[in-house]
């Protein structure tokens, strides 16, 4: 278990690498010049644009910015100061993380309940009723698009109803964030369910189903135990995956409910061709994911015992 | 077990959200009267907040606040007023000798004297300090050794300010300006106090002015707080107790916070709510002249776009551009057809005046007799360039060549042509890479003529883009600079805009409104003629 821990672990730096280095090409082989953007329509002469290129170290050749890039990020986790407004940008994360990692728990914890709830209750009684209403429901949801469903239920319970105020404040509390992740986890919500529903039913006709019941085993024990974690391996890599995607995909339904959380900051980072926020932002990104995804492989072994790591 | 885990969660969680929704929106906590807080939108400002390093209108709102120069421009009729100068003379309009009023100090408790002018646009001026808006500094003599246009500054200070007392200092110009006293006004020739070059750090952290307001606290990229300060010492005190800006990314959102009762102002009403605002503000709806112009650049650095006798296809595009549909219909109103290339904004006295006449008339028939005298369009398709990420320009660029197509009767002869971001579409422009006419906008500095054809027209000037060149041009600019009788060098200036018409060396299209929004909770709002509120006016019930 230890070694191959250290051997994950020792996996993740080329991957780190590979992918900064990547990142730091594509932002910039993007065309445009974010020095010349900051003048607006207006003209910039030309000593002035060459003293501000020297101050950002853009003057520099690309492998010298992206060594001195990664040489500041890895020694001092310096990860340089944003073009448009000089801040650091080690500030600039610091501020929108936080508020990123609340929506994103809100968001899955909503949508573990409300997935995994609804995922039993279909699983158990699948093709009746219930399940046919469940299956109806997360269609529903998977077939609106994000958008879409932020603006109605903005529009409904904070225009019509009047229940919430329609964007969250610069520092979110839990309750303004509620409608929020109830968006952004609303199409995982979706997934979670259906997977949980199908992974259920299947396992419900499996051998050490049969073989349980034929012991005798109560009810509660042989749902509880025998099929929920047999049927959770799949969803449990699923919500893995997905706690990367809540972080850094909730561009849209933070924009819509004026987060300013990461989302936000990468949209905006493109267009303005922030190079050194959106290769810090994303080697964040990239390391959630990998630790997350090392910890889910973890999990399976405690999930299936025939897995084990040497 | 596991399944008794599950209800719990569930149960937990239905609570949270029950609970989530007996709760409503927290409305304002501020008081009423004399020292009620006002909460606006906001963009993030782009820089540190230094004078001459800010360019854009965010971080314009809170220099207006903060900063009180030597002249400031009337909110309503944007003439320069003396503020901060007691006079300036000039007898020849390149030496000028400026008297700073005394009694004036900075929220700190420094006196404002001639050394605190002096520094600050020394320190704006110098190369070294990379300052954004160091070319406004460019007509003082000695700009050259300070901001080389190559290589490193030679001297540290502009040979051309001189102090002379505790409240007197001299500028020497290395060209004649007669207007020059009018451009002070600009925030860029704001005073600086000692703690901005001594704890420079320290001073950006929370910038220390001499305006009206003071600035409480400032978290980067979410809100600054600003309250009045009591010991300001000018006549256009604070009418509230502070000023918040809330920093939005989306003018949507910051609409819907206006309208659901959480903000106070909003300054740019978002253009697809503009059928809405009548119905959702009433006449707490503000909509007036900016001195911001559109217009269409022309790519004179191609050869195709250069030839002699194609002023009349230009002419005749102009002609083509029913503007007054497209700012009814598209803009609702926040644009007014262009009939000049300055603005309504200067008055008749600054030089506004209907000087394009019939060339910014729609009339298809004549456009269509122009465009074929001028030899047609070069290729037979002319692309409107523009940035397609902010701005909606889509619209109506789009709405632009359905006009020309139209008046042309060929459905070929004008296309848009997106260029994906801002910072794309700028270094496009400025490395001459367009083909065929391109966007243009430009929000004036101050409100002289001067800086509505100078900057834009001039032979190599800074935006002049389109690389227009005119000697006819040129030398009625310098005539006008040199002109002491202000009344005179207006009228050099609009001799100049009708050589510019003749060339029609670019189009213009309409000018552009300031538009605002405000709550049931405030009065007294407007916006100055650079669509920035008037804070300070700005009165809680």
């Amino acid at each position: 278990m230890g070694r191959y821990v250290a051997r994950r672990l020792l996996q993740m730096i080329p991957v780190f690498f590979g992918t900064t280095l990547l990142i730091f090409l594509m932002v910039h082989s993007l065309p445009g010049d974010p020095v010349l953007a900051m003048f607006g329509d207006k003209g910039a002469d030309p000593a002035t644009l060459a003293a501000k290129r020297h101050e950002l170290g853009l003057d520099k050749s690309l492998p010298e910015q992206y060594f001195v890039y990664m040489r500041d990020m890895i020694l001092h986790l310096d990860f340089g100061d944003q073009i448009r407004n000089g801040r650091p940008v080690t500030e600039v994360l610091g501020d929108a993380f936080p508020i990123t990692l609340q929506l994103a728990a809100l968001a899955f914890v909503f949508e573990l309940t409300f997935g995994l709830a609804l995922g039993i209750i279909g699983g158990l009684r699948a093709g009746r009723l219930a399940d046919n209403a469940i299956l109806l429901f997360t269609l529903l949801i998977m077939s609106i698009p994000v958008f879409v469903l932020g603006y109605i239920i903005k529009m409904v319970f904070a225009f019509n109803l009047g229940w919430i105020s329609p964007n969250v404040s610069t520092v979110p509390q839990w309750d303004e964030l509620i409608a929020p992740a109830v968006v952004l986890g609303g199409l995982s919500l979706a997934y979670v369910a259906r997977l949980t529903r199908t992974s259920m039913a299947e396992n419900l006709r499996s051998d050490y189903m049969r073989t349980a019941v034929a012991k005798g085993l109560p009810k509660r024990r042989i749902i509880g135990v025998h099929l929920m974690r047999n049927s959770m391996i799949p969803v449990v890599t699923l919500l893995g995956t997905d706690l990367g995607a809540l972080m850094g995909g909730a561009v849209v339904t933070e924009q819509i409910f004026n987060i300013k959380g990461i989302g936000g900051i990468i949209a905006e980072s493109i267009s303005r061709r922030e190079g050194t926020t959106l290769v810090g932002l994303v080697t964040i990104l990239v390391l959630v994911y990998l630790v997350t995804s090392l910890l889910i492989d973890l999990l399976y072994a405690v999930l299936d015992p025939r897995i084990r790591y040497a | 077990m596991r399944g008794a885990t599950h209800a719990k969660w569930a149960a937990l969680a239905t609570a949270v959200a029950l609970a989530a929704t007996a709760c409503g929106g927290g409305g304002d906590s501020g008081g009423g009267g004399a020292d009620g807080i006002v909460s606006s939108s906001w963009g993030d400002p782009q820089n540190p907040l230094e004078p001459a390093n800010t360019n854009e209108v965010q971080g314009g709102k809170v220099l207006s606040m903060i900063f009180r120069g030597l002249k400031e421009y009337d909110p309503k009729t944007g003439e320069a007023k003396d503020m901060l100068a007691e006079k300036i003379e000039t007898t020849d309009s390149t030496n000028f000798t400026v008297t700073v009023k005394d009694g004036w100090t900075f929220s700190n408790g420094e006196k404002v004297t001639a050394q605190s002018f002096v520094d600050a646009w020394n320190y704006g001026a110098n190369l070294k300090n990379n300052q954004k808006n160091a070319y406004f500094f460019g007509y003082i003599d000695g700009y050259d050794k300070v901001h080389p246009d190559t290589g490193e500054p030679t001297a540290d200070t502009l040979s051309g300010l001189k102090v002379t007392g505790p409240q007197t200092f001299t500028i020497k110009l290395s060209q004649k300006f007669s207007t020059f006293p009018d451009t002070l006004g600009y925030a860029a020739f704001a005073p600086l106090p000692k703690s901005f070059f001594d704890d420079h750090a320290g001073w950006l952290s929370k910038p220390v002015g001499n305006g009206p307001y003071m600035i409480d606290s400032y978290s980067k990229g979410s809100q600054m707080q600003l309250k009045r300060w009591d010991g300001y010492p000018g006549d256009d005190k604070a009418q509230n107790g502070g000023i918040t800006l809330k920093v939005y990314t989306d003018n949507n959102t910051a609409y819907t916070d206006l309208t659901a009762g959480n903000l106070d102002l909003v300054d740019d009403i978002p253009a697809s709510q503009l059928k809405n605002v009548s119905a959702d503000l009433g006449d707490r709806y503000i909509n007036t002249p900016a001195g911001i112009i559109q217009t269409l650049a022309i790519p004179f650095y191609d050869a195709n776009w250069n030839k002699p006798g194609q002023e009349k296809l230009r002419q005749g595009l102009s002609m083509a551009i029913d503007r007054r549909q497209i700012t009814d219909t598209i803009f609702q109103k926040t644009r007014t057809p262009a009939v000049d290339w300055t603005s309504p904004v200067l008055g008749e006295e600054g030089g506004f005046k209907d000087v394009c006449g019939d060339f910014c008339k729609y009339d298809p028939a004549e456009a269509k007799k122009l465009v074929a005298e001028g030899g047609g369009i070069p290729g037979g398709t002319m692309k409107i360039s523009y940035n397609a990420d902010t701005g909606s320009h889509k619209e109506w660029v789009d709405a632009v060549c359905n006009s020309i197509n139209r008046a042309l009767g060929n459905n070929n002869a004008c296309v848009g042509n997106p260029v994906g971001t801002f910072a794309d579409y700028r270094n496009q422009v400025t490395t001459q890479k367009l083909q065929g006419p391109f966007r243009a906008g430009w929000q004036m500095d101050y409100p002289l003529i001067q800086n509505f054809l100078q900057p834009l027209y001039f032979t190599n000037a800074s935006s002049n883009d389109g690389k227009y060149t005119s000697k006819k041009f040129d030398d009625l600019v310098n005539q006008a600079n040199a002109e002491t009788d202000i009344k005179k060098a207006v009228g050099l200036f609009q001799q100049a805009e009708g050589v510019l018409r003749d060339d029609m060396g670019a189009i213009p299209l309409w000018y552009q409104n300031g538009s605002a929004g405000y709550s049931d909770r405030v009065e007294n709002v407007a916006l100055n003629p650079f669509s920035v509120p008037v804070y300070g006016q700005i009165k809680v019930k």
